[in-house]
Order: C-alpha cells, then sequence, then structure tokens
C-alpha cells in the first residue's frame, strides 16, 4: 500500500474532484431519461462511443475542434431521439426488462458496427493541452477544461428545466404522467425532447472524452456500469442524487486507484456502493422505485 | 357552449356511462351530482379526453371535441382540474401556475394573467416559491384552480373540489367558485356535497349508475324530496 | 405435463444415442459437431437456472457474476491449492449462493423490483469482473487461464474429461437433465405458486401468508447455484476461462436474451434459446470466415457481424415476440386447438 496523507493524496483528491465533473455529465442524462421517461438506455454509453468516433473522423477531416464538438452533440442526440422513436416506443408499455434488453440489443448493435466500420485499433485526437503544475501537482488542461464544461452544461440544463415551459413541463412528466394533456403538453413530444437532450449530453460528454481518452468500440463496457451504478447510488431519476454520487464514486476511484493499482480503485467503488445499496437500496435520494 | 349528446364511455368491458346528454351555456355553473360510482368523474374525463368516448357526439362552441387529441382539448378553451388536486408536488407554486399556461395561446398572456390569479388568490402569492407537494388541502385546491385558469379557459371543469377538505375549508372552496363565476369563467362541478353545490349552481344533473336520472334548476332539485331523502340526508 | 412425459419418452433415448448418430453420420468432425452440443446442453443449464428466477419477474443482470464465480473459483482454488474440483466446486457453489443472499436480502426486504433490481445485479456482475480483472496476478486479468491439465487431461479426480468428447457429452447431459429436473420440481413446488402470488401482487401475497422475501432468497439461491454450476462445468470442459466468455454484463445479457428467445415460462424455453442462440453464433461464425467477401470488407471485424445480427435480432425479438419462440408457438397451438392456458402461465406484465 502506497497512502499516505501527502501531497499526491491531494493531487489524487483533486484529480478525482476533475473526474466527477465528466461523470456527473453522463450520470445526467442516463438519470434525466429515467426520470421522465422510465426508461434506463442500457446502451447509453455505446451512444457516447458513437459521438467519439463522430467527432474524430470530423475532426480528422479538417473541422476544426469546436466545429467538430458541435457535430458530436447533435449527432448524438438525434442518435437518441432515433433511438427512442424507433426501439423504445414499441415497448413502452411492457416490463421494464423489456426496455433493458431492447437497448441491450442496441449496445450490441452499436458495438459491433462500430468495429466493423472503424476496426478495433484504438484511436486518439492525439491533443495534447499540456499541463497545469502547483505546488508539486500536476492537472492536465484537458481535465481542467473538462470539468469547467461539464459544470457549465449542468448549470445551462438547470436553468432551461426550472425557466422554460418545456423544460418545466419535462420536470411536470416525471412528477405525474398522467395529466399531462390537460396542461396542453404532448407527452409523446416531450419523451423525444428528453431523449435528444439525453443523446445530446452524451454527445457533449463525448466531445469531452476525446480530449483525454483513446477510442475503441468497447470502451463503452469500461464507463457504462460505472455510470449505471452512479445513479442507482444516486437514487435512479434524481439528478441531484447522481451529481452528489458522481464526486463520491470520483473520489473512491481516484484516491483508490493512487493507493493501490487502477483496477482497484474501481473495485473499492463498487464494494462501497453495495454496502451503501444493503443499507439503502433505493440509493441516497431515491424514492421506492 | 358544451354540448354533450348521446355520450357512452367505459373502462373495457366495464361500461360508465349511457347516452349522457347534456348542455353548458357560457356563464352558467352546472353541477353534475351522485353518489360514488355514478360516473361523475368518468364525464369529465371524458369531456377533457382523459378518456375516449366510445359513441355519441360532444361538442365545444362548434368544435367536435372527440376528434380532438386529449391535448389539444385545453386549446377548445376547456380547462379541468383534476380529482385529488392532482398538483405537481416537487414544482413550486409558481412553475405549477407556468405549466398551466403551456399553450401558446396561454404564454402570451402569461405576466398578465399570473398577476390576475395572484390577486384572485393572494395567498398563493405568498407561497409563490414554495413546493406545491407542502401545502394545505385549501391552499392546493386553490393553486389547481389557478393553474387551469393560467390556460384563459372559457370552461373550468371542477372534480369533486371539497374531496378531503375539512368543512371550513370546503365553504372557502365554494366561495372561490363564486369568484370565479363572477369574473366571466363558465363552470361544470362535479360534487357529492349536494347541499352546497346547489346553493351556487344555476342548474344540475342527477347521475346514477351512469344514466341522468333527473335535471333541472338547482333550487328545484333542491327542493325535491327524492333528492333531499336520498342525497342530503333529510 | 402429458405432453412432457410423451416428448421424454421419444427425445431421452434420442439425446442418449445422439453421439454414435453423430459419429456415422459426420465420420471425421464429430469432436466439432459434439463440441457444438456439449456448449448448447452446458448453456441449457446456466439458462434454465437464470429462468428459475427470470419467470417470477425477477429479472437479474447479475447471473454472469454467478458463472464467473463458478468457473473462477473451481479454477483458482485447483491451480493455487491443489484443491481437487470435487470440493472446489462446492465451494464456489457456496460462494456464489452467499454473494446471491447478501444482494437478493436488502433488495427483496425493501422489494427492489424491475429497474432498480436490474441494475443492481448488473453492478454485482461488473463488480465480479473488475474483481477477476484486478487480481490478475492470480486469475490471468483480461487474457485468462487455464486449469492445471492434470497428466493427459482424463482424470476423475481433477474432474477433467475434455479429450474424450463422448464422456463430455454424457456429462453435459447429465447436467442439462438435472436443470430440467430442478425446474421440474419448482414449478410443482408450493414455492412456486407463492412466488407466482407474490410477482402478481406482493400485498396481497404477504397478506395470505407468504414470506415473500424467503420465498425469493430460495429462488435466488437455487439459480445463483446452478449458474455457479454451470460456470464451473464449462471451466472443466473448455479448459480455458476468460472473463468476457464467463462473466461480466456480456454474458448476462446473452442468457436473458436466450430466455426470452426461447421462452420463459415453459420448461425447454432456456433450451430452445440455447439452440437458437448457439447454432445462430456458430453460423454466422462459419459463414463470415467462410466468406472472402465479408474478410475483404471488414477484415478481422468481420467477426462482429454476428454480433451485429444478434443485437438486431434481440430488439426484434422483444418487439415483436417478447414471449420468444416456443412461447409463441404454443400459444398459437393453443389457440388453434382452443383450449384454455394450462395454469402453469403467468400474464407478462
Amino acid at each position: 500500500m502506497d497512502c499516505q496523507l501527502d501531497i499526491f493524496f491531494l493531487e489524487a483528491v483533486l484529480n478525482g474532484l476533475l473526474l466527477a465533473g465528466l461523470l456527473a455529465l453522463l450520470a445526467l442524462g442516463l438519470n434525466l431519461i429515467f426520470g421522465v421517461i422510465d426508461v434506463v438506455w442500457i446502451c447509453y454509453a455505446e451512444l457516447v462511443m458513437i459521438g467519439m468516433y463522430g467527432i474524430f473522423y470530423v475532426h480528422k477531416a479538417g473541422a476544426p475542434l469546436i466545429v467538430a464538438a458541435l457535430f458530436g452533440v447533435l449527432l448524438v442526440a438525434l442518435a437518441g431521439a432515433i433511438l427512442h422513436q424507433l426501439v423504445i416506443r414499441p415497448v413502452l408499455d411492457s416490463a421494464p426488462i423489456n426496455q433493458l434488453l431492447v437497448t441491450g440489443g442496441v449496445l450490441f448493435v452499436l458495438q459491433a458496427a462500430a468495429t466493423m466500420a472503424f476496426g478495433i485499433d484504438f484511436r486518439n485526437l492525439g491533443i495534447r493541452f499540456g499541463s497545469f503544475t502547483f505546488a508539486d501537482m500536476s492537472f492536465s488542461y484537458s481535465r481542467i477544461i473538462t470539468f469547467g464544461v461539464a459544470l457549465a452544461a449542468m448549470l445551462v440544463l438547470w436553468l432551461f428545466l426550472s425557466r422554460t415551459y418545456v423544460g418545466i413541463a419535462i420536470r411536470a412528466i416525471a412528477q405525474d404522467r398522467q395529466i399531462m394533456p390537460l396542461m396542453g403538453v404532448d407527452q409523446r413530444r416531450i419523451y423525444l425532447i428528453t431523449s435528444a437532450i439525453g443523446g445530446g449530453l452524451a454527445g457533449l460528454a463525448a466531445a469531452l472524452m476525446v480530449l483525454q481518452y483513446d477510442i475503441y468500440p468497447q470502451i463503452g463496457l469500461q464507463f457504462g456500469p460505472l455510470i449505471f451504478m452512479i445513479c442507482v447510488l444516486g437514487g435512479l431519476g434524481s439528478l441531484i442524487g447522481g451529481f452528489i454520487a458522481a464526486f463520491i464514486i470520483s473520489e473512491f476511484i481516484a484516491v483508490g486507484g493512487s493507493c493501490f493499482a487502477t483496477e482497484w480503485g474501481y473495485a473499492i467503488a463498487f464494494l462501497f456502493f453495495m454496502v451503501v445499496i444493503f443499507i439503502r437500496p433505493q440509493g441516497l435520494f431515491g424514492g421506492r422505485s | 357552449m358544451l354540448e354533450l349528446t348521446d355520450i357512452d364511455a367505459g373502462y373495457g368491458a366495464f361500461q360508465a356511462l349511457f347516452k349522457i346528454s347534456m348542455s353548458v351555456k357560457a356563464g352558467e355553473v352546472i353541477a353534475v351530482i351522485g353518489s360514488n360510482g355514478a360516473g361523475k368523474t368518468t364525464l369529465l374525463r371524458v369531456i377533457s379526453g382523459l378518456l375516449p368516448a366510445s359513441a355519441g357526439a360532444m361538442t365545444m362552441d362548434g368544435v367536435s371535441l372527440r376528434d380532438t387529441p386529449p391535448h389539444k382539448i385545453i386549446e377548445t378553451g376547456i380547462a379541468h382540474v383534476p380529482e385529488g388536486r392532482r398538483l405537481f408536488p416537487r414544482l413550486s407554486v409558481e412553475s405549477n401556475l407556468k405549466i398551466g399556461a403551456f399553450i401558446p395561446a396561454a404564454r402570451k398572456k402569461f405576466e398578465e394573467r399570473l398577476a390576475f390569479v395572484y390577486e384572485l388568490f393572494p395567498r398563493l402569492k405568498e407561497r409563490h416559491a414554495q413546493l406545491a407537494g407542502t401545502l394545505s388541502g385549501g391552499e392546493q385546491q386553490m393553486c389547481a384552480i389557478a393553474r387551469a385558469l393560467m390556460s384563459g379557459p372559457k370552461l373550468v371543469l371542477l372534480d369533486e373540489p371539497s374531496m378531503g377538505l375539512a368543512p371550513v375549508i370546503v365553504a372557502q372552496v365554494f366561495d372561490l367558485v363564486r369568484r370565479i363565476r363572477r369574473e366571466g369563467y363558465t363552470v361544470l362541478i362535479v360534487e357529492q356535497n349536494v347541499r352546497q353545490v346547489l346553493k351556487i349552481a344555476d342548474r344540475a344533473y342527477l347521475l346514477e349508475v351512469g344514466r341522468i336520472k333527473a335535471s333541472g334548476a338547482a333550487a328545484e332539485l333542491s327542493a325535491s324530496d327524492e333528492i333531499r331523502k336520498a342525497y342530503m340526508g333529510v | 405435463m402429458m405432453r412432457m412425459s410423451r416428448t421424454a419418452v421419444i427425445g431421452l433415448p434420442i439425446l442418449i444415442a445422439l453421439p454414435f448418430v453423430v459419429h456415422q453420420l459426420f465420420g471425421g468432425s464429430e469432436k466439432y459437431y459434439l463440441h457444438l452440443l456439449i456448449q448448447i446442453l452446458i448453456w441449457s443449464f446456466i439458462y434454465t437456472g437464470w429462468s428459475l428466477m427470470g419467470r417470477f419477474g425477477l429479472t437479474s443482470l447479475g447471473h454472469g457474476a454467478f458463472t464467473g464465480i463458478g468457473a473462477y473459483v473451481t479454477v483458482l482454488l485447483w491451480n493455487y491449492a491443489g484443491l481437487t474440483p470435487w470440493l472446489g466446486i462446492p465451494a464456489a457453489i457456496l460462494i456464489a449462493v452467499i454473494v446471491a443472499l447478501l444482494v437478493g436480502y436488502p433488495c427483496f426486504h425493501m422489494r427492489i423490483t424491475g429497474h432498480y433490481f436490474a441494475l443492481l445485479t448488473l453492478a454485482l456482475t461488473e463488480f465480479v469482473r473488475l474483481c477477476i480483472v484486478g487480481l490478475r496476478d492470480y486469475t490471468g486479468g483480461s487474457l485468462g487461464t487455464q486449469p492445471r491439465r492434470y497428466g493427459d487431461g482424463l482424470s476423475l479426480y481433477a474432474m477433467q474429461f475434455e479429450p474424450d468428447r463422448v464422456l463430455s457429452y454424457y456429462i453435459a447431459l447429465a447436467l442439462w437433465l438435472v436443470g430440467l429436473y430442478v425446474w421440474w420440481r419448482v414449478d410443482r413446488s408450493m414455492d412456486r405458486y407463492a412466488l407466482d402470488a407474490a410477482g402478481q401482487d406482493e400485498e396481497a401475497a404477504a397478506s395470505v401468508g407468504i414470506n415473500v422475501t424467503r420465498e425469493k432468497l430460495k429462488i435466488t439461491a437455487i439459480s445463483a447455484a446452478m449458474c455457479a454450476l454451470g460456470g464451473a462445468i464449462y471451466a472443466q470442459y473448455q479448459m480455458y476461462i476468460v472473463p468476457d466468455t464467463i462473466a461480466g454484463l456480456g454474458v448476462s445479457l446473452n442468457i436473458v436474451f436466450a430466455c426470452i428467445a426461447g421462452g420463459l415460462w415453459v420448461m425447454l424455453g432456456p433450451t430452445v434459446g440455447a439452440v437458437f442462440t448457439q447454432v445462430l453464433s456458430e453460423v454466422l461464425r462459419v459463414t463470415v470466415q467462410g466468406s472472402p467477401m465479408l474478410q475483404a470488407l471488414f477484415g478481422s471485424a468481420a467477426l462482429a457481424l454476428d454480433t451485429l445480427i444478434y443485437g438486431l435480432l434481440l430488439i426484434l425479438f422483444i418487439i415483436y415476440m417478447p414471449k420468444g419462440i416456443l412461447g409463441t408457438l404454443l400459444d398459437k397451438r393453443e389457440k388453434a386447438s382452443n383450449q384454455p392456458p394450462p395454469p402453469s402461465r403467468v400474464v407478462l406484465r
């Protein structure tokens, strides 16, 4: 064990904080979809993966990074809307397991399609922003940018959900679905918009991830289950819960990873998760499901 | 304004309404009374589109309601205050009112209507940032009615507004209905509290087991022996 | 049940005689066909184990954890502690059951169902996979590991039988039959009616004295034990295990897909699912490898084509045939003969 309360420990803690921004953003999309539509997109991480490939190729083709990022957001937003329209809608009224499985099918399809289209080689945008050193601690600029953008996006989303008519409708539909027509709200339209927003958030996460991580078809399996775990820990459907859970889990990963090997950081995070769920299965901020 | 002709409706194999015909003219307060299970709530749900009618015709100012998708019915000028209030518990009072103004026509007049509603219900203005789920029963009813008014309706459907409320609050709620009527709204009110509702209504329909058993001026029905024995405990 | 007996009377002798039929028909490549049959039988056993929970609405995405525990614990105990699988497998099963109960108890006690339950179990399977990969010094990490071959690979003590395909076949057949027997016993037991009732309305079930939590825990233990056993036998047969084929989310999804495809409420449903999925992936693999065009188009990535088709079929199945192949066929047969549905049918909520 390599764990002292020294500067490296602090560095790990702060890096954990930066990581939390990205994880919170990912959890946000998933929680939004679940809270509003009552569906879990098992393939959420794969949508991010598609976004990453999209951004990669558009940028390689010559577009500036910002444009590629915007393209990524729109691409996955569209993918989310299509996913809802074609795959989710037919099974909206069936047992929850059907919805999970159908998105599981999409998971396979997206992974396989990506493998066939892009091959299994790891790709990387090769963008280096350098790092920022402070008191013997070093933080990469990409992480800092990721954290900042993620936080900004969440702020924008919060404003949207609390100030605009559609945003309020989205929050309302999660609380009482049946009377929405009485307000003049077309439920199907709101679901579609929410799916697009969920996809857009995934696309934004993709844009941030290409700055730091390699792209390969199976990457979804690396962080997908982690995001589900974060959402369940915070209470599935709770935007606040997901946010807080993301920070808790990131700290476990970062600190655990620096004291032990990387896998153990994750394993300890999962273990913590299992313990909390044992005591409070509905998650930190969850109501009864 | 509102015309129902021979409306049938039900839940699956169970028919709840049989050949219901009624009309509501502008400015009236119409009461629909009857015991539990008579079909009163079903009637309102059919009008506002939450439940499809299986036969018959419904029009609002000439527009066929049966041909209108449920979420568009509010645009014909009908606002439904559902049974049990059904506020959005984790939204603030003001957010609840805002969602009431969702339709494009209402959005334009939002500020104006909000001010009007706050004047009508000062208590709501006080509590405008409070979560709707934490309001008292009477305040929730106020908020639910206010939310319906935000869409700028011509006809307000009130489903059992006195249900679950203490008698003192019930009196306040019926006062509210009087006030709304004075502001020019037409009201169709479904109630189990026969005594109170007949005091404020112009005309009333008696619903029994899904059929209209009697109808007429509220005063008439109020005086009828049959009704007094069956529904007012005389 | 009458139907079952007639099928059994005809089917069983055929299955027992099968290796010899295969030998006659396929001469030189019988090892390959036997291998296919063995895979089908072992996975059928695992799928049947899962279906014991799935049919009562307890849809777990975590059974990849139990197969993984079954496989890895057995192999590791053999490789590092020299413990014969005759003891190692029960140990693995015990561990799997304990884990299942540890996770199941809070879930059932707090009435966690549906999405929450599925995602919790998903987290469990991921946790197990992470541990397997993390312990790479022992488990070989993502590259997998092998049980140490004892002698020439044929040994009662080491429970190794891989070189003798025919023997392996009969072991797998016996395993499969045991699985069907367990399914049959559960189906006829009081527990089954208790769970059916609980599946429809937990409060009502509890009010007639059914200890819902205890019933669910019982069935979870049986289900986990079966999957662990299946995983262990798989390891002993394959003589090589890799996290991605025996543990993790992919395995869990495969299990559920096969059961859904085959039919969840019928005894042979999971088996039909296994036949379907194994044959499908073999056909796809052979087609892809035998097709110069596909190879040219996609290179090594062509192997992903079977996953693609798999995924598409899963989606189509869920949308259009949620009762699975067998379930839908049986439904059609009933409608044709106008019989009322047998009491073993639970309405798909």
